[in-house]
């Protein structure tokens, strides 16, 4: 123990939490850093959507989303199934702080699976999409030139980065859903891992909102 | 965890649930207000209003910032003023064209 640490546990910490010695945000450095990475991640995807933003106010016409999306049949129960996922997800983190490893895994499973059935959903709404002629840099087919190259772009590129955001989401809850079947995780990692999944499903609340509904 | 025990009280479970039903109705109202057909400026007005009341609850109850430390929870909102910047930075010139086209 450091001689600082000690002489503030002699005076009883009467200083300031920011006097040193002491932890300020009052939680483990690996959930600090995972809030860290979300504020820069969370500016990654405020970047994509306002400059979708731009593009969209300045591209003069935007075709209806309803046209190429399907919003109460595909999209609507991706959200649904992403919010269910988060809940499952803050049941296995709530689990785990008991000691319920093995409730804490099944729920783990249970909110991959949930991301496994949104990335399907996803696959197949790109298809779609994709069928229709869209491509990354415009359409392609009957509709070139009809509509702004930056509406599939724009869609292209938000929906992917979130989509790789939910695939890397899945692969770290398998590492965590097999270790606390083996009662070899802590629940604090559990905890971290789950910030990362509700952040994701934070993100495509303003996705969903911005990209499809509005 | 504990604290946020003592705040809620009933089952353990009750506020993730809770929350989760919130979130869904939400949802739902989401694509209510769309399907309404209400006028663009309302209808967008509404629609971020909403985003945000669920961001919030996802935050607050499902990722635990409402019973984290004051400091953390300013470390990771008060940033985002910087989104605003952000957006008002670009809206300039996006606004310009859009407004110039007849």
């Amino acid at each position: 123990m450091s001689e600082a640490m000690q002489v503030s546990r002699r005076q009883g910490s009467t200083t300031s939490a920011w006097g040193g010695g002491e932890s300020p945000f009052g939680v483990s450095w690996t959930k600090l850093m995972m809030w860290l990475f979300l504020l820069s991640d969370a500016f990654t995807f405020a970047a994509l959507l306002t400059g979708y933003g731009a593009v969209r106010l300045t591209a003069g016409t935007w075709p209806r989303q309803a046209d190429f999306f399907n919003i109460t049949a595909v999209v609507g129960p991706m959200t649904f199934i992403l919010i269910c996922s988060s809940a499952t997800m803050a049941m296995a983190v709530a689990a785990a702080r008991r000691g319920a490893w093995g409730a804490a895994a099944r729920f783990l499973w249970l909110t991959i699976l949930g991301g496994l059935l949104f990335l399907g959903m996803q696959a197949f709404e790109w298809t779609s999409f994709i069928r229709e002629g869209a491509r990354l840099t415009g359409f392609v087919g009957h509709r070139a030139g009809d509509l702004p190259a930056m509406f599939p772009a724009t869609f292209f590129v938000t929906t992917g980065f979130h989509g790789g955001h939910v695939t890397s989401g899945v692969l770290y809850l398998l590492v965590k859903a097999v270790q606390a079947g083996r009662g070899r995780a802590s629940a604090e990692s559990i905890e971290v891992a789950g910030l990362y999944w509700h952040f994701v499903d934070l993100v495509w609340v303003f996705i969903f909102t911005l990209l499809y509904l509005v | 965890m504990a604290e946020e025990e003592r705040a809620e009280g009933g089952a353990w479970y009750r506020v993730y649930v809770l929350t989760w039903l919130w979130l869904l109705v939400i949802t739902v109202l989401e694509i209510g207000v769309v399907l309404a057909g209400l006028p663009r400026g309302l209808l967008v007005a509404l629609l971020v209003v909403l985003a945000l009341l669920k961001a919030s609850l996802i935050a607050a109850y499902f990722m635990h910032l409402r019973y984290e430390r004051l400091n953390l929870v300013f470390v990771v909102v008060v940033p985002l003023v910087l989104v605003v910047l952000l957006f008002a930075g670009v809206a300039r010139d996006a606004l310009n064209v859009f407004l110039l086209r007849p």
